[in-house]
């Protein structure tokens, strides 16, 4: 398995390599550290996200709540970031734990009433908002301590804060999902969820953490946002799911689950992170960029059906 | 029988690798009008990929194929199916939603002026079901059929494509005896109207009732083609395996020892009631029964799959509850289904993923899979279970049949089960794997576990048990010992 992913990947890489080629040769600023490292910083947020809903795309599900639980951390924490109100760690604590709370929401409805993730996942999508906006009162929650907004401007050692905290997420769900047992479930129950549990697994359970976990990380992803934009924006988010689950898909993994790695979505990320950043360069306006990021997702699910025809 | 008239298909020097691997190697074949051709080999002979060639599903890497005497080249599906070439396939795939008469003329719906012309469509069908003696009702949902019935539309569905060559899949696999013989009538029909049937199957007898000539291949290469009356059993079986298979069950006698498992009026309501049975280690206890005669059902419970009404199930004396699955195999009671697809193994888990599956914990430390210790044990069990396959990082969908099967009881194994309940243990499995599934059988219960074996397959069951329970509609009519059964005696009471 491992080996075909591997091919699978090479073939991805070598697209984003021809890519990142062209445009290079196009514009001399892209390959430069700086543009290098704006881009980076601008796909950390959608790819904490994309990072999440990887595990939950490989047991077959969906999360499409995902800029909601933005929205509700980053207003929740925004509220508790307030200069001389308490120290950093508590916005940034239960930020986490409102997206922990809500992944853990739509893992219980989804395990408990075995209603189709797709539906829980967009209720809670709407929840979320209005939960947002009432919190917030519909206001954007700004005047947050220097502290708090270090998180998303900062840099130690010169590294943008953002960017250690992308790597270190890659690395821990990366490892999560192929060295864990908890990984090989995922696995397992996306390739056949009823074989999955006459083999002893508990079902619930691991799709419990993978919703939770997902929460986790777009509250993570909140609060980073919060503190980027130095304020609570209760209209925050909106679509970033689908972005996220782009770069997935892009990255090779099966929407019909069982199938996938974090590799692959790191580089759909960084894949999506490029293009945007090359059309900018070219001044390319958005209207046309998102009819080319259209394609491009089409393009790469394509390509990936062929390989799969083709090696099997 | 190479009579009068032209083939229909005739093939030469057939190649075919994937990967290397050579899966076809100079294949010859030929077919003629109005004749059943058996096609015999073990699984991972290449039955399946030269089928699969046939239907332009994969192109061969050379070898010629000639079609009415015409020379096929760049086959495909679409193409076949017009040249007149229709198969049955062994998992059937038909629209829930739709009706019978619509599943048949999917995607040939007879134009009304505006909407499908349902009437026609109902008619044709009533016409095919007709035909081929199959009675139902054509605006029946497809969902409510069964996998019999399935099987027979699509033949009719085959017919009504004007089919010339019809290859069948194991078609028989999952039909009753009254079906079988509804199905080998139809065969007849559709060879005295010249229409050529390639014919694939494990069983034997069906074999030497109904096929003209046999082609044997054996790993990939071709062996044999013959009349069916120049072989008999034996001789095809050494053909097909390379070797003879003196005693398929030989099983051993052995001194039962403690009861391991006990269960006391187990009930689930329509499916079976008031079921009483203990087994012991060192003990195979068969279940035997109909179709629909709550077998199946009675494991399911067992194994905590499905929930029982009332009864109580004791485990060396202590009484247990179980719940899933996973409280089953804790207690040490594992289950290996009767569809191992469904419940088996997942396809794109390599083998050592599939092996380990059920009992990750023993490989791992604080949640981290000890990858060298699961690899050491996954090639051990796959060197005492002969599992075949490329390398341990297979996946698991691309083994033959028999393969998958052994790697579903290699994971039960490996959960150190006292109990091992296996359905249908040997179903679409061919003779040499099965003979190494039972001689496994015989050996484990021979070390001690207590194994409940359930089959439709009476030869099987009064081979492999110690003791015979028998069920008829859900009840508990027998439980015979070894000894006194016989065919008879578990027909008697199974139809009780």
């Amino acid at each position: 398995m491992q080996y075909i992913n591997n091919i699978r990947q090479y073939g991805l890489l070598i697209v984003f390599g021809i890519i990142c080629l062209i445009i290079s040769l196009i514009t001399p600023q892209f390959l430069t550290i700086s543009n290098l490292t704006i881009i980076v910083t601008q796909v950390s947020i959608n790819a904490l996200l994309a990072f999440g809903v990887t595990f939950v795309i490989i047991t077959g599900g969906i999360d499409l709540s995902l800029g909601s639980i933005v929205a509700v951390s980053g207003v929740t924490s925004a509220m508790l970031a307030h200069p001389d109100s308490y120290p950093v760690l508590i916005p940034i604590i239960m930020g986490l734990l409102a997206g922990l709370l809500m992944g853990a929401f739509n893992g219980f409805i989804i395990t408990k009433s075995k209603i189709a993730p797709f539906i829980v996942t967009l209720g809670t999508m709407t929840i979320g908002r209005g939960l947002a906006l009432i919190l917030s009162d519909g206001r954007p929650v700004s005047n947050l301590s220097d502290s708090f907004n270090y998180l998303g401007s900062g840099t130690v050692l010169g590294i943008p804060v953002l960017i250690l905290i992308f790597i270190l997420v890659f690395a821990l769900c990366s490892i999560i999902l192929s060295k864990t047992i908890l990984g090989r479930y995922i696995y397992a129950i996306g390739g056949n969820e009823q074989a999955a549990r006459a083999s002893g697994i508990n079902i619930d359970r691991v799709k419990l953490s993978v919703y939770s976990i997902s929460g986790l990380l777009a509250g993570l992803a909140g609060i980073l946002l919060a503190s980027r934009i130095t304020t609570g924006q209760p209209n925050a988010g909106a679509g970033f799911e689908l972005d996220a689950i782009a770069a997935v898909v892009i990255g090779g993994t099966s929407t019909a689950g069982g199938r996938g790695t974090m590799t692959g979505t790191l580089i759909g990320v960084l894949l999506i992170g490029v293009i945007n950043n090359g059309l900018d360069l070219l001044n390319v306006t958005s209207y046309y960029q998102q009819v080319v990021m259209g394609i491009i997702i089409i393009g790469a699910v394509v390509l990936d059906s062929l390989n799969q025809k083709s090696t099997s | 029988m190479p009579e009068s008239g032209k083939q229909i298909i005739r093939v030469k020097d057939l190649n075919k690798s994937f990967s290397g691997i050579k899966a076809l190697d100079s294949i010859q074949f030929d077919l003629y009008p109005g004749e059943v051709h058996a096609l015999m080999g073990e699984n991972g002979a290449g039955k399946s990929t030269f089928m699969k060639i046939l239907m332009g599903l994969i192109l061969p890497d050379s070898g010629s194929i000639n079609f009415n005497g015409e020379l096929i080249e760049n086959m495909d599906v679409h193409k076949m199916l017009q040249k007149g070439i229709s198969m049955i396939h062994q998992e059937i795939l038909m629209v829930p939603e739709l009706t019978v008469a619509q599943n048949i003329f999917l995607g040939r719906e007879f134009k009304g002026r505006v909407w499908v012309d349902e009437h026609q469509i109902d008619q044709q069908s009533q016409e095919l079901l007709n035909l081929i003696g199959l009675d139902l009702n054509v605006k029946t949902k497809a969902k409510q059929l069964s996998i019999a019935q399935m099987q027979l539309i699509e033949i009719a569905k085959a017919i009504s494509n004007h089919a010339k060559v019809i290859i069948m899949d194991e078609p028989s696999s999952a039909l009753s005896a009254k079906e079988c013989e509804l199905l080998f009538k139809i065969i007849k029909d559709l060879k005295s109207k010249g229409v050529a049937i390639i014919y694939i199957s494990h069983k034997l007898e069906e074999i030497f009732r109904i096929a003209d000539r046999i082609t044997v291949l054996r790993d990939g290469k071709y062996i044999t083609t013959k009349n069916t009356n120049e072989l008999d059993k034996n001789s095809l079986i050494s053909l097909m395996v390379g070797r003879e298979i003196e005693n398929l069950f030989d099983s051993d006698s052995r001194v039962p020892g403690n009861v391991i498992l006990e269960v006391k009026g187990l009930t689930k309501k329509g499916k079976f009631e008031h079921i009483k049975f203990q087994v012991h280690a060192r003990e195979v206890l068969g279940i035997a029964g109909l179709m629909g005669a709550g077998r199946t059902e009675i494991a399911r419970a067992i194994f905590g799959l499905d929930k029982i009404d009332s009864g109580e199930i004791l485990l060396k004396g202590h009484k247990i509850e179980i719940r899933s699955p996973k409280d089953a195999i804790e207690q040490g009671i594992v289950y290996v289904s009767e569809d191992r697809k469904a419940l088996g193994f997942i396809p794109e888990l390599s083998v050592i993923e599939n092996i380990t599956l059920s009992n990750l914990k023993n490989f791992s430390k604080r949640g981290f899979i000890q990858t060298k210790k699961e690899t050491k044990v996954s090639s051990q069990m796959v060197d005492d279970l002969k599992i075949k396959a490329a390398g341990l990082k297979q996946k698991v969908i691309n083994l033959s049949g028999g393969n998958q099967q052994k790697i579903v009881i290699a994971k039960a194994l490996l959960t150190s089960p006292a109990l091992l309940i296996l359905d249908e243990p040997t179903r679409g499995i061919d003779i040499g794997a099965k003979h190494e599934i039972y001689k496994l059988i015989n050996q484990l219960a021979n070390n001690g576990l207590a194994v409940i074996i359930i089959s439709s397959e009476l030869p099987e069951i009064l081979g492999m048990s110690d003791r015979i329970l028998v069920l008829s509609k859900g009840k508990q009519t027998a439980i015979l010992n070894k000894q006194e059964a016989s065919q008879e005696k578990i027909m008697h009471y199974a139809i009780h």
